[in-house]
Order: structure tokens, then C-alpha cells, then sequence
């Protein structure tokens, strides 16, 4: 599997596992693709945001007098002016609970701000430097009010920051099948293990700042607008349903996208703006956003306390999982703020046989920028909470890491396994990814060479770090969905149509930012049809083109839209097969579909080509009785159940004990997605997805002062690594079908980030463990290690000195 | 992140670009490969009137042999130059190093030498080094050239002994060919400031050994404490253990003052080791 | 005021307010919005463009500060159309970014390209790990870097592990 060879394009039947290289690159490489600050729009307005400073404040009065007569400037609108815009709140679709509090929350402040970054006034400007430079003349007479900035604190509702819900506690949702069973495990276990994890809070930081252009049609009643979204069709829904505008009206187009990781899974106050104000002044509108504005005005990731307790038995089976959550909302809820620590919630005990489990997490209100997906969203924190608590109680029994994993997992011949937290794993066999895995980094070496140093009494530590995870993924059953509260469903649409010349479209209700569904969607059509992946174009993110789906996050697109492709796929060959065996005389059971053609068994010169019945189609002169004139067919797809991807990540770090400095050596895992449909596309993703779990791990936070400012919104201070940073990746994978889909496919978008925080701080803790250190706070800054390592070696010593 | 309107003048000499600043006072500032005030400018935290740009002025971008054992830079001179200079390489290997290791690529093709030591940021490199090297700044104004010697050019945060009618235009470093030396900075990511940086050189020369500080106070530092006891025959560690001497070193998202006066002991030791002490 | 660039071989004049960045002429005055600007603080080198052939992050240049210099963007990589419909042949590295899967979403790209681009002629055989500081200046969120640090070693013609 490391091989690298990559297809050239051209490459037809058994498309299916080439690692084709991806048809959205040339425009991408050379300048063409268009993102939405590309987009050239005559006559465009350009809006600027007046952000409220203060974390909570409530707004006197604003001044807009001396902004308006700025050069340039057409308008300077406050909460009170565009109050009337609004048909509605802005959406939050997940309401956990039915007595869940949520406060409303409008695009534009109504007289108080609550988070450093709450949009007060908007701008309206003939330029972009005119916008920007009218913002600062906005006169906007603030009363502060104490701000809440701890979660624990906040929890506490010292200051209730929204008056009329009464508290800051938004719900608490428990999970607790059998507490009864909990108590006893945990009153009979030999070995407990509690620990308390913080998941600090991130900058998603997708290269592309956000943005949106909105195009009015005051004559005709159109709405055209196009945004840097990973939903389009959710975000047409909203905008209908928050502005007033027929639904049947508005076209959402996602152009370019350039990445997301759950950021731009959202409806944003900018986006609801900018359709209020081109609609207000009859002429296109847009916003692009700045990298230290989108650090406060674009949700953040995470933001978590967890208490982690196991009990386990003496040889370390585990019995029972107890996991209390309090999750930071932020200052409102947007669309699925509090449903995200809760996609986790299921997976505490991860990949282990657990007879016991309890779940609770309490969302809380601060004043600081609104929490929502972010790559992962909810696994991630659930998959590090399980494996730091795993090593944990590894060294509690006094046993290695691989092998308190060893004797826990589910065994394979459990599958489909029914888990204690109520869902269906699909199919799994985890302990071959540990195997291969410890194998690609060599572990006993690495444990021989970690003895030796430590012998030595080398002050550069070697550590060695595993998680092995399992996550939910391909959001979502529709059913599962309607019983956790959601607002929607999870299906995905597809269109495939072969065109009477015989090249193939096909419409995907995904919305790729990245991914490329453009190359892979064309593999499924291509290996089923028999044809050559450049026949097929891939339409998507233009709801007037594409306007049923449900668009692309929670690691989706494959195991629900991309299965809605090959089921499109095998309704127009089955279609196909009816008009074939009609103009060729013979029963459909006769003729067989190779290299995109039609046979008679047994007759290889009676056939017709693709081609040949597209175009009979398209004529329709002699078609069977009841077949519609066209070999085209939709499918909406509704998974049974989603699907589990599992692997297994191992880390090497070293740790300088003088600096704190803790570098990556090596990195591998072995993650098992089911079978690949681009190879080259599934290391991409975990590439990138490992990284940006391991800067959870070692160079990502979103620090806050006491008074709910940012400390560091630009790139400069938001440590998001380079390739200098970071070291290569050993990938290998292992292959279990999902047996709920027609693919056997499941999602590795999120796989990557949920593996390797875990990881690599298991790998530190590790290092450093024969000093008596058992936790590290994200992120493992090199002063935070260095403080641990001074504390324990002052300990061990007795004598209070440093270690310097 | 748009930086206020201005106005811009270029200047084609030395002598014009003084004439400018003289006419335009505390309105102006000088404007070379800009990549210290620009990224000011876009944040509005400066707001000059008037940029004069010097980037122009062809006869300030050199490395040279002087006449009297020092090697000349003209203020001119970009980082990325510097660190490809044979002579500096040969001469002054030192700050060849650390103008290699100044941000990345892309800012060492347009930063310059002089735009970076008259913007005075403790937490710059190449300050630091022009401390350890005992550097001497020519200046220029309205009522000629002189002369200030590194330890009297940085006075204060972002503040330094050039007037504002005057231009920096050249750096003289003595040449220190064969002489120990190393360069320790610690950041977390490859393209970020130093938390603390380390520049060291070994003479046996005059003024002795060198060791400059970045970011351990409100100014470009010299470890005078380390040198001292370098000059009176300490072993490196020893000396090492008096980096922090005499320092205010700030606190910041990256480091509390403890940890930055620690990693000066760390840093300062490995710099000495490293250059053969 | 009134400039002059050359900008992918042609000559370009242009009347600019001197705070103009170059970044944004590029984009909004000359169209090339083939540069992004992916922050605003000269971190991230989305924005990178080469100036006489040296790679620069054109977010913190101003306009009137490269009159009369030649400017190459992504746009000026590739070989010209050959006139009949076709495209012209993708720059080396281009074509290693896409051998290689070096992109994703093809935000951080076109800088990301034209700093290897810079790179590859100060260092036409980089070892792996001048490669990965020679591209310190330039983030990207989507790859993980690998296979960019690969497409850029391929684009040089050195041997790539796996």
C-alpha cells in the first residue's frame, strides 16, 4: 500500500480503487478556480462589520452620523435598523432537549453585545478600503457589564449573560442506560482511573477567511448568493426561512470553497446580512472576511471539561465508563452548537467491550465567540478523553499501552456489535491496525532506545504514543437524527444522466470544499458504467443545478452521497438494460454491461453501446411501452445506520528537558475505512487531518483574557504549523467492509483529527512518565512541559529546587 | 487590515530622502522593503502622513570589505542578500546565520538590514547580533554623517538614537573570520520571532567575546554578565548561568519572564558550546 | 498615482492611491484573482507572487513600491494557449503539485506553488528537510504538508520515499 503510482486520467473499467488524480486540479494550480473574493460583481457594494469590543456590554447608543458621510459610504446600518429584515432568529436546528434554553439571536446586536466580535453596525460602502476605512468613524457608546469568560464559572451563573433564560445553563443531556450498573462496576472495580481533561478551544482557520456576495433581482424577485459554504442547500433553507424571501426564489451557489473543517458548516449573521442589505438597497452586496475577524467572528472548535472515570478489573477490563461533560456554547447557539459534544457521546468507550456506561454533558452560555463543528465535532474529544484515560489505566495495572487495548476491544466476531450506548457498529477488527501500526514505527526498538536513554539518564526523552478510535460517521439516518432532535434529516441526492453523445453528468447533493468528489464520484460512475472517468462531469454547490441535498460535513459524503451516486448509477444501467434489450430483441437477463457497452451473452457482436441508448433514448422513437425518454435516474438516499471507521495512530515524540521543547519524530497509522474508492484521496485526507489533530495537541488554542478578548487572532500568535513543524506520515490501512451500504464504504474525513491529539500527548505523557508526570495540558507548549517537568523533578528531589 | 491613506514620496538619494523627512517632521517615516511598518500600518497602529520611500536609492544594497578590517552593509542590503553573502559568510559568519533565519523566504526577499535595526524591536535578530558583534551604524542627516555604536543605538521599545530627520545607511561590523560563533533561536514554529534568541561570537580580540540577547527586555540586549565571566576565564556553564543578569524579560502569550530568563541559562550555554567555548 | 508593472510579460499601467497593497491590484485592478489573501498579517503566503523572480507575500508590498518591476503571478506559470482551445503546459511544479496530490482545496496553492517555484531556483536539488523550511512561510490546513513536500522534491527531480 505505499506504493505510490498514480493513474493517469483515462483510466475506465475498475475505476473503482485507482488512485486517478483529481480532474479539480488544473484550475486550482493555475488561478482559475473562483472563490468568492474572486468573483467579479459590477456595481458591488462592500460591506465592513463595527464588532463590539467588549465581551458583554450592553449598546447606549450608536453614532453613525460621522461614518455616513465618509467618502464612498451608501449606508451604516445598526440592529435597530435592519430589526424589520428578520422573519426570524437566526436557526439553531439542533434543540438537544426539549427544555433547552436558547437565546435569540439576531445578525446584528439588539441592544446588548455578548461576545468580543458580536456584529453592532454594518457598514455599506461603494469600495473595500472605503468600508474599512468608515468602520473606525462609527461612534458606538458601550455600558460594560462583567463579563463571563471560565466555563466552570460561567456554569455557575455568578453573571447570567442572556436576562431572560435565567441561567447560563443552556441544557444537560445524559446518556445512562443502567446507572445502577455504573455504582456497582465502579464499587466492585480493582483499578479506577479519574481524570479531568480540558479541550481548549480552536481556530478552525480554513485557509479561505469566509465570504459572501448577494445579487438582488428587485424587479424579478430573484435572490442569487454565493458563499464559502459547506451548505448550500441548508443555508437556502435559512435564508428563506430567516429573511423572509420565498424559498422558491433564492439560488445559493458555494463556488470555490477553499476548506471548511465544520467552520462553514453554518449560517452566519454576514450571510443573512448581506441578503438584507441587497435587498434593502436593490444592488449586490458582499463581505470578505479578514484572518484576525475570522478568528472571533467564525465559530470555534471544541471548548470542553471532561471528567473521565473507568473501573476496570484487576487485569484491566474495563467495566464500566462514567463521562461528565460541561461544553462551552460560546455566546449563542448557532445552527448545531449544542448537539456537538453530543455526537461524541456515544463513543466513550470507543473500541473497548464496556458492560457499563454513563454519559452526561451540561451546555454552558460564556461571553465569547459561539462554539460549532469543527473537524471531528465531538469525536475527537471523546476519542482522547477514552485513550488518555486508557493509558492511564495502563499504568495503573502496570502493564503497556498496546496491551490494555489488547484485552479490550471488541472482538471481531462480535460485529455488528451493539454497544452499551445504544448504537449498532457496523463491522470492525481493530487489534490487526495495532499490529501493523506499532510495526510501521517499530516498537520495540523505539521501547529498547527509550530504555537505554532513560538508563543513560539522557535529558532527551523518547516517547511512544497509541489511540486506537472508532467514530460514527456519515451523518446521518434520518430516523437516528429525529430522536437526538435535529431539525433535518440525513439522506443525500444523486443525479446521474447519460447525454444523448454519451458523456455522463451527474449531480451530487454534496458540497465538496476539498475533498474531491469531482474525481471520485466520476470512479463510481465510471467503474460501474465501464467508461472513462473523463466522459463524466460532476455537478455540485449551485442549488439551481444541483437543488436536492443535503451537502457535505461529519464525514458524509461518501457513505450517504457518494452511495446515492452508485445507486443513481445502477438505476440508469438497469434502465438502460430495458431500452438495450428492446432494440436488441432479447430478454435483459441476456445482455451484460462491459467497457460501456451493452452484450448478448454469448453473442458479443449483438451489443449497443451507452452511447447508442442515450441517444435512443433522446430520440424516444422506438422505445419500450412506459419508459420515459431519457437515460437519466435520482436517487435519495437514507442510510440505515451510519458507519464506523476505526485505526490505530502511534506517535514518537522527544522531549527536551531543558527547553520543554517537544518535537515529532514519527508518525503512523493504520486507519480502516472500508474499501477505497482514490487511495491518493484518502491519505490526503488523513495527512491533513493528523496534523490538525496533532496542532490540537502541541501549537492550537484560542487564548482569552479575563475580559473575553482574544489574545491571539492573527497567524502570527495562532500557532497553525508549517511543513517545517510536521514530519512525514507512515499510512497503511486494512480493509472491513461496511455491510450498510451498497459500497461497503465509510468516511475518513474527520478519521485523522480524531486519532492523533490523543496520540501524540499519550506519546509525551509517555516520555516523560518515569518523572511522575501524567497529564499535559493542550497544547503541550514548550513552556507547559518544561513547567511539568521543573514541578515533578522538584517533587522527586524534595528539596524544591528547579531543575535548571 | 488596510492601512490610512498617506502620502508618498520617493526618494532617489540619501540626501533627498533627509530633505524629506526634515520637511515633513514627525509626519514622516521612511519606507524601505517595509516589512516592519507595513504590517503596523495595515493594523492602523501607524498612521504616518507621509512614507518616503527609500527602496529606491540604488547605492545602499552592498556587503564590502572596508578599508579598516570591517565589512560594510548598506542599509539596503535585504536579509535574503545577507544570507547568501560569500564575504559575510567568510567574514562575519554570524549574521549571515541570523539574517538566514530572519521570518521566511518571502520576508528575508524584501526586509533589509537597516529597516530592521532602525525599527528597534527587541524581538528582531539581527539586532542582537549587531550588539554581540560590537556594530557600528552610520547615520545621516541634515548636518551630515556620523557614527553611533550599537550599545548606544537602541534606546528603548521600539525607540533608537536616529533622529527623525535622519537615515540609517550603512551597517560596519568588524570582521571576525575564523572566530567561534553560533546563533540559538528558540521559537515554536519555524517562521515566528524568537521567544528567546541567542547570538554568540568568540574573539580574542579587543572588546572579547560577544553575546547578544533577542527579546529578554524592552531593548536588543547584551549578556553582559555572560561576557564578563567569559572574560575572566569562567567555564561555559558558569557563565552561562548569568544570561538572565540585568534582564526584564517580557511577558507573552509564548513565555512567562521565568521561562524566558531559563531558556536565556539554556540557550546562552549551548551558544557558547557550540562556538567552541 | 500613476505605475507601471509587468505583470506575466505585459506591460500594465495603472493609477493607484499609494496604499493600494499589491496584493489587492493585482486582484481587483488587474484581475488576477488567482493570489489569495488568506490573512492579514503576513503569515500565511497565500499571497506569495514573485518580483523579479524571488518570491514575496504581495499582502505586505505596496503597489507603488514595485513600479516598474516584473511581477509573475499563477496566472504567468503556465505556458501560454496555444490558440486552439487547448491550455498551455503547466510549470513543472504545477505538475508535481498535481502528480503528487500537493492541494486539496487550492486555497494556500497558487502561493504555495509560487514560493516553490522561488525556492527551486535559489535551490535546484533541496533535501526533504530544505523543502520543509523553505516553505515555512506558507500554511496550508487541507494536506498535512506531505504531499506538497513531495511534489515540490518531484518538481526538483529528487527521489521520493514513500
Amino acid at each position: 500500500m505505499t506504493a505510490t503510482e498514480t493513474s493517469p486520467a483515462g483510466a475506465s473499467a475498475g475505476a473503482f480503487g485507482q488512485r486517478l488524480l483529481r480532474k479539480e486540479d488544473a484550475r486550482l494550480l493555475t488561478g482559475e478556480g473562483r472563490f468568492v473574493d474572486d468573483l467579479q460583481i459590477p456595481g458591488a457594494l462592500w460591506m465592513a462589520m463595527v464588532r463590539s469590543p467588549f465581551a458583554h456590554a450592553r449598546i447606549r447608543s450608536i453614532d453613525t452620523g460621522a461614518a455616513a458621510a465618509m467618502p464612498g459610504v451608501r449606508a451604516v446600518l445598526t440592529g435597530a435598523d435592519l430589526a424589520g429584515a428578520w422573519a426570524a432568529p437566526m436557526p439553531c436546528a439542533w434543540p438537544v432537549t426539549d427544555d433547552m434554553k436558547a437565546p435569540d439571536h439576531f445578525p446584528v446586536a439588539q441592544g446588548k453585545a455578548c461576545y468580543v466580535g458580536d456584529i453592532v453596525a454594518v457598514v455599506v460602502a461603494e469600495s473595500r478600503y472605503q468600508a474599512a476605512d468608515a468602520v473606525d468613524a462609527v461612534v458606538v457608546d458601550y455600558d460594560p457589564l462583567d463579563p463571563v469568560v471560565d466555563l466552570e464559572d460561567a456554569a455557575g451563573d455568578r453573571v447570567v449573560i442572556h436576562d431572560g433564560l435565567g441561567t447560563n445553563r443552556s441544557y444537560t443531556w445524559t446518556l445512562s442506560p443502567d446507572p445502577e450498573a455504573v455504582d456497582r462496576a465502579f464499587a466492585d472495580a480493582t483499578h479506577t482511573v479519574s481524570e479531568r481533561y480540558v479541550q481548549q478551544r480552536l481556530i478552525p482557520v480554513a485557509m479561505e477567511p469566509r465570504g459572501v456576495v448577494a445579487i438582488p433581482a428587485p424587479h424579478g424577485g430573484e435572490l442569487t448568493v454565493y458563499s464559502a459554504t459547506q451548505i448550500p442547500h441548508i443555508l437556502k433553507v435559512m435564508i428563506a426561512a430567516t429573511c423572509a424571501v420565498p424559498e422558491h426564489k433564492v439560488r445559493v451557489i458555494a463556488p470555490a470553497v477553499g476548506g471548511g473543517f465544520g467552520s462553514k458548516l453554518d449560517v452566519y449573521a454576514e450571510e443573512l446580512i448581506a441578503v438584507a442589505v441587497a435587498r434593502r438597497l436593490g444592488v449586490p452586496t458582499r463581505w470578505t472576511e479578514g484572518r484576525s475577524e475570522n478568528a472571533v467572528a467564525t465559530i470555534q472548535g471544541r471548548g470542553q471539561i471532561q471528567h473521565m472515570e473507568l473501573a476496570a478489573d484487576a487485569e484491566g477490563k474495563v467495566t464500566a465508563v462514567r463521562a461528565n461533560l460541561t461544553a462551552d456554547m460560546g455566546a449563542y447557539l448557532q445552527l448545531a452548537t449544542p448537539g456537538i459534544p453530543l455526537l461524541g457521546a456515544f463513543l466513550y468507550h470507543g473500541v473497548y467491550d464496556v458492560p457499563a456506561y454513563h454519559f452526561e454533558c451540561t451546555g454552558v452560555f460564556t461571553n465569547l465567540t459561539p462554539t460549532d463543528a469543527y473537524r471531528g465535532a465531538g469525536r475527537p474529544e471523546a476519542t482522547y478523553a477514552l485513550e488518555r484515560a486508557m493509558d492511564a489505566l495502563a499504568r495503573a495495572v502496570g502493564v503497556d499501552g498496546a496491551e490494555i487495548r489488547r484485552r479490550n476491544y471488541i472482538a471481531p466476531d462480535k460485529f455488528p456489535y451493539e454497544s452499551i450506548a445504544g448504537l449498532t457498529y457496523d463491522s470492525g477488527n481493530y487489534e490487526p491496525t495495532l499490529d501493523r501500526a506499532l510495526e510501521l514505527v517499530g516498537y520495540d526498538d523505539l521501547r529498547a532506545e527509550q530504555r537505554r536513554r532513560r538508563e543513560a539518564g539522557e535529558t532527551r526523552h523518547l516517547g511512544i504514543g497509541l489511540a486506537t478510535y472508532v467514530e460514527m460517521c456519515g451523518l446521518a439516518p434520518s430516523r437516528v437524527l429525529a430522536s437526538l432532535n435535529y431539525g433535518a434529516g440525513g439522506w443525500e441526492a444523486a443525479t446521474v444522466r447519460v447525454l444523448p453523445t454519451g458523456t455522463v453528468q451527474v449531480v451530487s447533493g454534496t458540497s465538496p470544499h476539498g475533498q474531491g468528489h469531482e474525481t471520485t464520484w466520476a470512479q463510481i460512475v465510471a467503474d460501474r458504467l465501464g467508461i472513462d472517468p473523463d466522459a463524466i462531469e460532476v455537478l455540485h454547490s449551485d442549488t439551481a443545478i444541483s437543488p436536492i441535498g443535503l451537502d457535505t460535513y461529519g464525514s458524509r459524503s461518501l457513505p450517504v452521497g457518494g452511495v446515492a451516486v452508485a445507486m443513481a448509477t445502477d438505476e440508469v444501467i438497469a434502465k438502460a438494460r430495458t431500452i438495450a434489450a428492446h432494440q436488441l430483441e432479447c430478454a435483459e437477463d441476456d445482455l451484460e454491461l462491459v467497457d460501456g457497452e451493452l452484450r448478448v451473452r454469448g453473442t458479443p457482436a449483438k451489443a449497443m453501446t451507452l452511447q447508442a441508448v442515450a441517444m435512443e433514448a433522446f430520440t424516444a422513437h422506438n422505445l419500450p411501452d412506459g419508459v420515459d425518454p431519457n437515460l437519466t435516474a435520482q436517487v435519495t438516499y437514507d442510510p440505515p445506520n451510519f458507519v464506523f471507521p476505526f485505526g490505530t495512530h502511534v506517535a514518537v515524540v522527544e522531549v527536551d528537558e531543558d527547553t520543554g521543547r517537544v518535537e515529532l519524530l514519527d508518525y503512523a497509522a493504520v486507519d480502516d475505512c472500508g474499501p477505497q474508492v482514490n487511495p491518493m484521496i484518502v491519505e490526503g485526507q488523513l495527512h491533513g487531518g493528523i496534523v490538525q489533530g496533532a496542532a490540537q495537541a502541541l501549537w492550537e488554542e484560542a487564548v482569552y483574557d479575563d475580559d473575553g478578548n482574544l489574545r491571539n487572532p492573527s497567524l502570527i500568535d495562532y500557532c497553525v504549523p508549517s511543513a517545517a513543524e510536521v514530519p512525514n506520515i507512515k499510512l497503511d490501512h486494512t480493509v472491513t467492509p461496511s455491510p450498510t451500504n451498497a459500497l461497503g464504504v465509510k468516511g475518513i474525513g474527520e478519521a485523522g483529527t480524531i486519532g492523533s491529539a490523543p496520540t501524540v500527548i499519550n506519546a509525551i505523557v509517555d516520555a516523560l512518565s518515569p518523572l511522575g508526570i501524567t497529564d499535559i495540558a493542550m497544547p503541550a507548549t514548550p513552556e507547559r512541559v518544561w513547567a511539568a517537568i521543573r514541578d515533578a523533578r522538584s517533587t522527586q528531589s524534595g528539596t524544591g529546587e528547579g531543575a535548571s | 487590515m488596510i492601512p490610512a491613506p498617506f502620502d508618498y514620496q520617493r526618494a532617489s538619494s540619501v540626501d533627498e530622502a533627509v530633505g524629506l523627512l526634515a520637511e515633513h517632521g514627525d509626519e514622516a517615516k521612511l519606507l524601505a522593503g517595509g516589512h516592519s511598518l507595513l504590517p503596523l500600518m495595515k493594523l492602523r497602529l501607524a498612521q504616518p502622513a507621509v512614507l518616503v520611500d527609500i527602496g529606491g536609492i540604488g547605492d545602499l544594497s552592498f556587503v564590502s570589505d572596508g578599508p579598516d578590517g570591517t565589512v560594510r552593509i548598506g542599509a539596503l542590503t535585504r536579509h535574503h542578500d545577507l544570507a547568501g553573502s560569500d564575504l559575510l559568510r567568510d567574514q562575519v559568519p554570524l549574521l549571515a546565520e541570523v539574517a538566514g533565519q530572519i521570518g521566511d523566504p518571502q520576508v528575508r526577499h524584501r526586509g533589509t538590514i537597516g529597516g530592521s535595526i532602525a525599527h528597534g524591536d527587541p524581538a528582531s535578530d539581527l539586532p542582537a547580533a549587531l550588539l554581540a558583534l560590537r556594530a557600528t551604524l552610520v547615520v545621516r542627516g541634515p548636518g551630515g554623517e556620523r557614527e553611533i555604536a550599537a550599545d548606544d543605538f537602541f534606546t528603548g521599545f521600539l525607540e533608537t538614537a536616529l533622529a527623525p530627520d535622519e537615515v540609517l545607511t550603512e551597517v560596519r561590523v568588524p570582521a571576525v573570520p575564523g572566530a567561534g560563533w553560533a546563533f540559538e533561536k528558540f521559537n515554536r514554529r519555524a517562521q515566528d520571532w524568537a521567544i528567546v534568541g541567542v547570538a554568540a561570537v568568540l574573539t580574542d580580540g579587543a572588546t572579547g567575546p560577544g553575546v547578544g540577547l533577542v527579546n529578554m527586555g524592552s531593548l536588543p540586549l547584551r549578556a553582559a554578565g555572560v561576557e564578563e565571566a567569559l572574560r575572566s576565564g569562567a567555564a561555559v556553564a558558569d557563565a552561562a548561568a548569568r544570561a538572565d543578569e540585568g534582564t526584564e524579560p517580557p511577558n507573552d502569550l509564548n513565555a512567562s519572564p521565568e521561562y524566558r530568563r531559563h531558556l536565556a541559562r539554556v540557550l546562552v550555554r549551548r551558544a557558547l558550546e557550540a562556538a567552541g567555548g | 498615482m500613476e505605475i507601471t508593472l509587468s505583470v506575466n510579460g505585459q506591460e500594465r499601467t495603472s493609477d493607484v492611491e499609494p496604499r493600494r497593497l499589491l496584493v489587492h491590484h493585482l486582484r481587483d485592478d488587474l484581475g488576477l484573482t488567482g493570489t489569495n489573501i488568506g490573512c492579514d498579517t503576513s503569515s500565511c503566503g497565500a499571497c506569495t507572487v514573485l518580483v523579479d523572480g524571488e518570491s514575496v507575500k504581495s499582502c505586505t508590498v505596496l503597489a507603488v513600491q514595485v513600479d516598474g518591476r516584473e511581477i509573475t503571478t499563477i496566472e504567468g506559470l503556465a505556458a501560454a494557449a496555444t490558440g486552439d482551445g487547448a491550455a498551455g503546459e503547466m510549470h513543472p511544479v504545477q505538475q508535481a503539485f498535481h502528480t503528487q496530490h500537493g492541494l486539496q482545496c487550492g486555497f494556500c496553492t497558487p502561493g504555495m506553488v509560487m514560493a516553490a517555484v522561488s525556492l527551486l531556483q535559489e535551490n535546484p536539488h533541496p533535501s526533504e528537510q530544505d523543502v520543509r523550511l523553505g516553505l515555512e512561510g506558507n500554511l496550508c490546513r487541507c494536506t498535512g504538508y506531505h504531499n506538497i513536500v513531495r511534489a515540490v522534491l518531484t518538481a526538483a527531480g529528487e527521489e521520493v520515499s514513500a
